[in-house]
């Protein structure tokens, strides 16, 4: 194992100690210095595609790409002068000169790398005239829509897909101008060549993959983002509950999570419908006879505590019990054990941990 | 969990899923988890792309079982004859941690001893695995500088599940391959807060942080915090008070979020037990098999309806928030209050932070956990004070038993509850799939799931289906002697001869009208994966 070695960086005048390993672009991220890129992911291998990322080393003649050259001592970084300015205009224009830039009607607006780097530099899209994507958009799935006029071939969606899911779903086809991110065969998303964990929607740059299910429901700054942990399986991944006029229309990935860094499966990301779901209990509800009744919070909880009560004084108090599910939070079952302990007075209180 | 518990002192995961990427051979036991846990599994196939060897020991030719290095096909329920015939051929070789089981470990002459019983030859009788490729696996792991085995429910969900936790625990410390970044066990949770519903108290013979009802000073504690006199008497598991229901002497039964009429094996006798209830509470956010039982149903609120944590897999704490008010204006904590308050214990807590307040002064592995840190970083149990900073290696130093040391649990071979005979010759194994949870409440409410995914599919291996003349589509009869269902078949090389594998997502198809009713005596999980069965067109 190479030993730890901190190595002392200076970008944009600010000192940085860096471990081995680190590029430019992380060092410089430790830092909060922001080098803009279209290609990078911290999930994802470094690539070096788009070449927005590139910097001005001292002593070395071209600008480097930050996200794939590593730190090396001593080094002096210059993230932004006149010429890498230029250069990077000049990489967004290109962008533009095929893209469709719709960008009043685009699902991404206010949420898109690409429009925020326009705005940012300075570009718009007259600067380079030339054939232009004209695809339709496809949705012949239940939940990726795929826009392929807006893809800028950044590579992001494939390489999540290979790389870091391993589903294999997409890859870069065709040559040239004409290649692009598409499952074998171009065939639609189906259960047998997709996963549907929306990885690719959630490393998009660009409004080219959005999730079918929140498009039309709101603009990303509309959104009120609640950061909560997944209620399915035990893995704990955390993402956000974006929430417009008090109902949950999407969630989005909670990049800085510490178990999943925004990686989600199919019932993280898409499995929230059940919440608002016209079928959830809504009010308390008694039985009589063979169907039941609704019922007031206090009229249930009176007979709640007259019956269990009553079970106690005829039975004894070893009669009755309380299951708690994995389903509830720890305060719940803290709170479950607790009224087993105190108020049944017994130790008749189990989780399905077992079943 | 209790297997780990016995052999190590806590049933948790030893070790960070972020530890993964670095180890050297994973040893994936009983666990699918590019299905059941995708976000686990990214971490795995990392460590993949790293480098790591993969050795899979599963009856199912999974996504990880075609990608080893080694694969165990092993029979269902022959995990203890599988792991004492590795550990056989360990020390045959030489390939043990001599320096490991002795200054850490205790009981290891009985293992050596048990062990020595499962020669190759005896271990292939048994489980069906090559005897090359049970030496393969053994130099893969115990060779290894960081290894670490990652175990689901085919670990658990067997009679003799809970020994089948403490032989994987033998294989580790034989090794000694704990204790060490990158280098442990890894129980995979099957549901959100597994690990927060057993840690948090809500079990007969503890109180939270596995703190022994047997024991006085720990009853005291208690008494002196909630007032009154603790019980010293271990309660009635969940199936043993359905048990006793069914013979009428148990009378009344709350439940909180669970549906034991679907996911519980052998459901007609859960159904009776429930029925012959003379009250029963169930809150739930759906309506469900259970609830159809209930004399009280009262509505749940969902994850994005209140404040709370769960703990996850690798024992960290983390929030839910309450991103909306919950629908029928209560929360399942203010529930609980109002119900204890009414039968004369008046509990009181103006936001589910007081309650985390509270079970950190009664519970020492959660002792410096709060609402206030938790907004400011994540905290892995045992963090016992507010300036503890949680702890992502277990055992290190000691294992949490008494004196320090691991324990050596010598087994023996059982096998299944129900093993496949000439009337029921197949084995049905029972699992998840990715797109789908559980009894489906919530899955099969999304409308883009239930379009992929609309039905329970029974997979069987092509040589069975040839057998058989079954294809692809066909509706085929399932029985076992507990009942029968009619389900698809799905032809497919994950299944084996001899194995067939059902989810239990699906009423219409409830798999778990055939599961058996064996369980493993010591923690009462039920035998879901292995169940006899007949195929009939």
């Amino acid at each position: 194992m190479p030993e730890k070695k901190i190595k002392k960086v200076k970008i944009d005048g600010r000192k940085i100690a860096c471990e081995r390993e680190e590029t430019i672009l992380q060092a410089a991220k430790k830092a909060g210095i922001e080098i803009p890129t279209l290609c990078h992911d911290d999930r994802l291998e470094p690539y070096g595609g788009c070449r927005l990322c590139i910097v001005q080393v001292k002593g070395v003649v071209r600008p480097l790409p930050a996200c794939t050259t590593p730190v090396t001592n001593n080094m002096e970084v210059c993230t932004e002068n006149d010429i890498i300015r230029r250069i990077r205009q000049n990489i967004i224009a290109l962008l533009l000169s095929n893209h469709p830039n719709d960008c009043m009607k685009c699902e991404k607006t206010g949420d898109c790398a690409l429009q925020d780097l326009a705005y940012r530099y300075d570009v718009d899209s007259t600067r380079f005239e030339g054939e232009k994507w004209d695809l339709p958009i496809r949705e012949d799935n239940p939940f990726i829509s795929y826009e392929p006029n807006k893809c800028i071939l950044c590579g992001r969606c494939t390489r999540i897909c290979n790389e870091v899911v391993m589903a294999g779903t997409i890859d870069l086809v065709g040559r040239g101008f004409n290649s692009m991110p598409d499952t074998a065969f171009r065939r639609p998303r189906t259960i047998d060549n997709c996963e549907f964990c929306g990885q690719c929607v959630s490393t998009c740059p660009t409004g080219a993959l959005t999730d079918k299910k929140g498009r039309g429901r709101g603009r990303s700054y509309e959104m009120k983002k609640v950061r909560t942990t997944c209620s399915y399986c035990g893995t704990g991944c955390n993402f956000d509950l974006n929430l417009k006029d008090g109902k949950v229309v999407k969630v989005t990935s909670a990049y800085d999570a510490p178990v999943n860094h925004g990686n989600l499966c199919i019932k993280g990301r898409y499995g929230y419908d059940f919440i608002h779901s016209a079928d959830r209990i809504k009010t308390p509800l008694i039985r009589r006879g063979d169907s039941f009744h609704e019922a007031t919070w206090d009229e249930a909880i009176d007979l709640i505590a007259d019956r269990f009560s009553g079970l106690m004084k005829k039975y004894g108090n070893k009669t009755v019990g309380a299951f708690s599910s994995s389903r509830c939070t720890n305060e719940e079952n803290f709170l479950i054990a607790k009224f087993a302990r105190t108020v049944f007075k017994n130790n008749n209180v189990d989780n399905c941990a077992r079943v | 969990m209790a297997g780990l518990a016995t052999s190590l002192g806590a049933g948790a995961a030893t070790n960070s899923l972020a530890q993964m990427p670095d180890m050297d051979t994973l040893f994936l036991f009983g666990s699918n988890p590019t299905e059941a846990h995708p976000i686990v599994s990214i971490y795995l196939k990392k460590a993949l792309s790293n480098g790591a060897k993969l050795v899979v020991g599963d009856p199912r030719k999974t996504w990880m079982a075609r990608r080893s290095d080694v694969w165990l096909n092993l029979r269902p329920g022959s995990n203890i004859a599988l792991l004492n015939g590795l550990i056989h051929v360990i020390l045959k070789k030489g390939w043990e941690n001599k320096e490991f089981i002795k200054s850490r470990t205790e009981g290891f002459e009985e293992l050596k001893k048990k062990v020595r019983e499962y020669d190759l030859k005896k271990t292939e009788k048994l489980t069906g695995v090559p005897e090359e490729r049970i030496i393969e696996a053994a130099r893969l792991y115990s060779n290894a500088d960081k290894a670490m085995i990652v175990y689901g429910l085919g670990v658990t969900e067997h009679q003799t599940g809970t020994e089948n936790a403490m032989a994987i625990a033998n294989l580790a410390l034989v090794c000694g391959h704990i204790g060490r970044p990158s280098t442990g066990i890894m129980a995979l949770r099957g549901q959100n807060n597994v690990q927060g519903a057993s840690d948090l108290g809500p079990l007969p013979a503890t109180f939270p942080g596995y703190q022994s009802i047997t024991n006085p000073e720990v009853r005291e504690k208690f008494e002196k915090a909630w007032g009154v006199a603790m019980s010293p008497e271990i309660g009635l598991k969940s199936v043993e008070m359905l048990d006793k229901a069914c013979e009428g002497k148990f009378k009344g039964i709350f439940i909180l979020g669970e549906d034991p009429a679907q996911t519980d094996p052998n459901v007609h006798e859960v159904r009776r037990a429930l029925s012959s209830l003379e009250f029963l509470v169930v809150q739930d956010i759906f309506h469900t098999e259970t609830t159809k039982h209930a004399h009280v149903i009262l509505p749940g609120a969902s994850f994005a309806e209140k404040d709370g944590t769960f703990t996850n897999g690798e024992r960290r704490v983390q929030r839910i928030r309450k991103a909306i008010e919950p629908m029928a204006g209560k929360a399942e904590w203010q529930v609980i209050c109002e119900i204890a308050a009414k039968m004369g214990y008046p509990m009181s807590y103006n936001h589910p932070s007081e309650i985390m307040d509270e079970i950190a002064g009664l519970t020492p592995i959660y002792g410096g956990i709060s609402y206030e840190r938790l907004e400011r970083e994540s905290l892995q149990w045992p963090c016992p004070t507010k300036d503890h900073p949680g702890t992502t290696t277990l055992y290190t130093d000691l294992f949490s038993r008494p004196g320090g040391l691991a324990k050596f649990m010598a087994l023996d071979h059982k096998g299944s509850g129900e093993v496949p005979d000439k009337k029921f010759p197949y084995v049905l194994i029972t699992g998840r799939i990715r797109e789908h949870y559980n009894n489906g409440s919530m899955t099969r409410r999304v409308k883009g799931i239930m379009e992929l995914v609309p039905e329970e599919l029974l997979e069987i291996s092509h040589a069975d289906a040839k057998k058989l003349r079954i294809k692809d589509g066909d509706m085929v009869k399932v029985s076992s002697r507990r009942g029968e269902i009619k389900v698809k078949v799905k032809v497919t090389d994950r299944s084996q001869p001899g194995n067939v594998f059902m989810t239990f997502h699906f009423p219409e198809a409830l798999s778990n009208f055939l599961t058996s009713e064996h369980r493993d005596p010591i923690a009462g999980t039920p035998e879901y994966k292995s169940c006899a069965v007949r195929i009939e067109k």
